[in-house]
């Protein structure tokens, strides 16, 4: 079986549905960083049966309100001396601004690209969100 | 809450009171506009219109007019430095300090609402794209008000384009603020009225909605009959345009199943979805709906520079 040591000090992403791991891994730009990073894909899991993994070796400042909003299953896990010390639960953020674009192709927000359109979650059950300037709905796709 | 100053944006901007104040000021000057005739003397009103308009621009001017005020301001971006590229919050930077009040049509959803951040003056919303059109609502309201005497306990159908009609997106989203509401939306399948308008109306209040594909199914129990174009500048595909245009007409013998007092209402222009021997009967109300609109404007505008006080 395939081994991957733990971290001393950083960040853990676990319980990412399985195959949104590589794209998560590329919407936080962590090719970019300067320090370790590793994705572990399709690994077993009790939960979710299997599922993608992605440890960082730095405490680096991650918008976990994006996390929230690609998978909301996801959980984070701060390791300082090999310990997890802090766990967070992820919950769909109901406002977001800057995170995506609206799809309305008619929204003001097309063109007049200054604007940052404030996106409010709709209790609907679906994770849509109205665009502050034209109230179309908007689906947050990865 | 004072409404000087203030913007209109969505029509729900306004409170139930609010609009209330400003629909019976608009029918107390119908009834004597020579006592406001210079109430706004030494105001300017900006008319932004990015989009073509006969006419809510021409309504907005003659009411300013009739007040007593004065008009600046263009009814084509290309003669404007839109065309030079101009974002719109540099125009306004600008507009607002040539104006008193500004009004803007734009084809672009949520454009005024873009506006009014960068404004220091009252920003009217003289129709977005697709949107909002809430001085058209202020229009349609002061219409029931006067023939119907209430705006509840009101079957209130619209029919034609529901998706890309603005000016029913605003009067549904006002009128389902009233107590014991119900509509009836008639539209092809293509034109449905958007999903996050009939969402959000649902989700906030307890109204009735019953969309069909027919005209007549309904129409004894019409108390109100918004009829709209289908919009051909609205449409991305001229096939999809003509195979739409004609999908629902008006004419005389559609309305002999229709209450005695039952309203016919239009925002204007129609092409042909109201046949012309429908002008003959008394139930058709669109041209009286137009007039009253510049009343209701006169009102709002009053309002908004704080020149009247509230009824």
């Amino acid at each position: 079986m395939l081994k991957v040591t733990s971290i001393q000090k950083g960040i853990v992403i676990d319980h990412i549905t399985c195959g949104k791991g590589l794209k998560i891994f590329q919407k936080l730009n962590l090719d970019k960083i300067d320090a370790p990073s590793v994705l572990l894909m399709k690994v077993p899991s009790e939960k979710l049966g299997k599922k993608d993994i992605i440890k960082i070796q730095d405490h680096l400042d991650i918008d976990f309100t994006i996390l929230g909003l690609i998978d909301p299953n996801i959980t984070i896990n701060i390791i300082e001396n090999d310990k997890i010390v802090e766990k967070k639960d992820l919950k769909i953020p109901k406002q977001v601004t800057g995170m995506f674009k609206c799809k309305n192709p008619r929204c003001i927000t097309t063109v007049d690209d200054y604007v940052e359109p404030e996106f409010t979650l709709v209790p609907n059950g679906k994770i849509q969100y109205r665009c502050s300037y034209c109230e179309e709905l908007t689906e947050y796709r990865l | 809450m004072s409404l000087i100053g203030r913007h209109l944006i969505d029509p729900n901007d306004l409170t139930l009171e609010e609009t209330q104040q400003i629909i019976d000021l608009g029918l107390k000057i119908y009834k004597n506009p020579a006592d406001y005739a210079d109430v706004c003397k030494g105001k300017i009103l900006g008319t932004l219109f990015y989009e073509p308009s006969t006419r809510t621009r021409l309504s907005f001017e003659s009411a300013m007019l009739r007040l007593g005020g004065t008009i600046l301001g263009f009814s084509d971006a290309n003669t404007s430095a839109v065309k030079k590229g101009e974002s719109i919050a540099d125009t306004i930077r600008v507009l607002d300090d040539y104006a008193d009040i500004l009004v803007m049509r734009h084809p672009r959803e949520g454009a005024p609402k873009l506006a009014s951040q960068y404004s220091t003056v009252s920003l009217i919303n003289g129709g977005d794209g697709g949107h909002q059109h809430p001085t058209q609502t202020l229009t349609d309201l002061i219409t029931i008000q006067n023939y119907k005497g209430k705006l509840e306990n009101l079957k209130v159908a619209f029919c034609g384009d529901l998706l890309f009609g603005r000016t029913v997106h605003s009067l549904l989203k006002s009128l389902s603020r009233y107590p014991n509401m119900s509509f009836i939306l008639i539209s092809p399948p293509e034109l449905k009225i958007p999903y996050h308008l009939k969402d959000e109306i649902l989700h906030n209040h307890n109204v009735e909605i019953i969309e069909t594909n027919s005209l007549e199914t309904y129409m004894p129990e019409i108390d109100i009959l918004y009829m709209t174009r289908i919009q051909k500048e609205r449409f991305f595909n001229e096939e999809e345009y003509v195979k739409l245009k004609d999908s629902f007409i008006l004419s005389r013998d559609k309305l002999e199943n229709a209450k005695k007092d039952m309203l016919v209402l239009h925002p204007l222009p129609r092409v042909n979805e109201i046949s012309y021997d429908v002008d003959l009967d008394p139930r058709g109300k669109y041209f009286e709906q137009a007039k009253l609109g510049v009343y209701v404007r006169m009102a709002l505008i009053s309002l908004l520079l704080g020149v009247i006080e509230p009824c």
